[in-house]
């Protein structure tokens, strides 16, 4: 059984008097268990709409998206049990603590807060978190010590499929390196990972397989070696960007796709 | 693999637990707002002593800041479960929290629940604090009164706005940049209509429709008959049963809206926006 399988996906939002815009178009592809399928694409290109319809927070005008089997509309409780997600902007409440933080978290997927209390402690040793931070209010914390607190939040109920939502954006290189790691850490216990990143290093580096997602739609779809050999000549192999060009007939710049 | 009933009732904690947490890391605000609640209580109940000073002896001036004290007091009581209750969504769109809460697998009544019992202990211990600093200010004859039946009216009237709440927690749902504004103006409406400072009898008779449909007008009714002529449980049985069946036909209601507002944010991609 496939881990994530989308059929037909379509997701269209009103914008003002743009009218009706779409942040999805026809998007097909399947997940394998224990794979880190990657989903590459500029801002605006509809990364984050495709992980919320995923992750049950945004419903589907069309098409069909099932993890494990289970229907995100239909069975979205049984859904929410299996997946967790960790986005750009660690969002906590910034006055509360690691602990609080991860206490009120882990207690919503009903984990007693004793069993919380050493899972998140230990979570945060091994994210390597200073002791003295775990009970500071998280307004405190740097910008790579909130997104391994909210890395922690994933974890503390182990998911199935772990929803990366741009994980490494806004990072210094020390914390993105950290972080990097930790995803293949975390893939080597056996957990699915749909990580979306619009860095096309970490792509080439995490997935082993990828999507590139532009203006809503894939616009190819493989293994990064695969997809730099298919844009590749003469025996040399393209880099990210060059697949990017070839693929969509536009330069790599974050800017340039409309909002979705 | 924990049973599922079992599991709900710790998300229920886990809310009333992350409150209590926000309380304590907020409490200077918590200081600020008590002095504000109780110091509103003090001014609205004097005008009873005052309004005797002005007209004479023909008014009873202890009577009146009873009766003022008791309607400022309850409706300091329901207006605090009335805003932690709407302002749930409210302030998860502020910290940017609230796709993390929609996306545990608890359910929607749970976070109802666990957000209104939450607002009920903290409104009922801040209540007592500012009835017991207004005490100190004033000659409170409480002979007469029977608290066992003001207490009951109090806990019947908090179902009800409790329901309202959920129903004005819909508005930040579906309007990040001012859905907290409306919910203000639900509460105003409720005051001007639920008799608080004065007998619903004096509104025009527009009004008084209003009035009939507020559960405050029981609650405060009860209240002060309780309170100011001793009216014991025997003879408000009735309107107490009564007040509790609309509170929980209220909240019944309250949760079913908050769940299509639910699903029309999701379809329309409004949990995202952080207003």
């Amino acid at each position: 059984m496939d881990a994530l399988s989308i059929m037909g996906l379509e997701k269209r939002f009103v914008k003002g008097r743009k009218g009706e815009v779409y942040a999805l178009r026809g998007i097909d592809l399947t997940v394998a268990p224990g794979e880190i399928y990657g989903i590459l694409g500029p801002n605006g290109s509809g990364k984050s709409t495709l992980v919320r319809i995923v992750a049950t927070l945004l419903l589907p005008d069309a098409g069909e998206v099932r993890v494990f089997g289970h229907d995100v509309v239909r069975e979205a409780r049984r859904v929410r049990e299996l997946v967790h997600r960790v986005s750009t902007e660690a969002a906590f409440f910034k006055k509360l603590s690691p602990l609080e933080n991860l206490l009120y978290g882990a207690r919503l997927y009903g984990i007693p807060g004793r069993i919380a209390a050493v899972g998140a402690r230990e979570l945060l040793r091994r994210l390597g978190l200073p002791p003295d931070r775990i009970g500071r209010p998280m307004e405190q914390l740097s910008r790579g010590q909130q997104q391994k607190v909210a890395i922690a939040r994933a974890l503390l109920h182990p998911p199935r499929l772990l929803l990366l939502d741009e994980p490494t954006t806004g990072l210094d290189p020390r914390s993105k390196r950290e972080v990097q790691e930790l995803i293949c850490d975390i893939r080597a216990k056996g957990t699915t990972i749909f990580l979306t990143t619009h860095d096309m290093d970490e792509a080439d580096r995490l997935c082993d397989r990828l999507a590139i997602l532009d203006e809503g739609r894939v616009v190819a779809e493989g293994r990064p070696a695969e997809l730099k050999a298919r844009v590749g000549t003469d025996g040399r192999e393209a880099s990210m960007e060059e697949v990017f060009l070839a693929l969509t007939g536009k330069e790599w710049d974050d800017d340039s796709s409309p909002a979705a | 693999m924990i049973p599922p009933l079992r599991r709900e009732l710790i998300a229920t904690w886990g809310f009333v637990a992350r409150n209590i947490h926000l309380t304590k890391r907020y409490w200077g605000w918590e200081l600020v707002w008590f002095a504000y609640s109780l110091t509103s209580s003090l001014a609205v109940a004097y005008i009873g002593l005052g309004t005797e000073r002005l007209s004479g002896p023909g008014v009873d001036g202890n009577y009146l800041t009873l009766y003022l004290l008791v309607g400022t007091l309850v409706w300091s009581y329901l207006s605090q479960i009335f805003y932690v209750i709407s302002e749930m969504v409210a302030w998860e769109r502020w910290e940017g929290t609230i796709e993390y809460t929609f996306m545990a697998p608890s359910s929607r009544l749970t976070h109802l629940v666990g957000t209104s019992l939450f607002a009920v202990v903290y409104g009922v211990a801040r209540t007592l604090l500012i009835l017991a600093a207004a005490a100190l200010f004033f000659d409170l004859n409480l002979a007469g009164a029977d608290l066992g039946a003001a207490a009951l009216w109090l806990l019947v009237g908090s179902i009800s706005f409790t329901g309202f709440g959920i129903l004005a927690a819909v508005m930040p749902l579906l309007f990040p940049e001012r859905g907290v504004q409306m919910t203000n103006v639900v509460a105003a409406l409720l005051l001007l209509v639920s008799g608080v400072y004065y007998p619903v009898e004096v509104l025009p008779g527009w009004l008084q429709l209003f009035a009939r449909a507020s559960p405050a007008t029981y609650v405060i009714r009860g209240m002060r008959g309780a309170i100011l002529e001793g009216i014991g449980l025997g003879d408000a049985a009735r309107p107490l049963a009564l007040l509790a069946l609309g509170g929980i036909a209220m909240i019944l209601f309250g949760t079913w809206v908050f769940s299509l507002a639910e699903r029309y944010a999701k379809r329309t991609g409004r949990l995202k926006r952080s207003g």
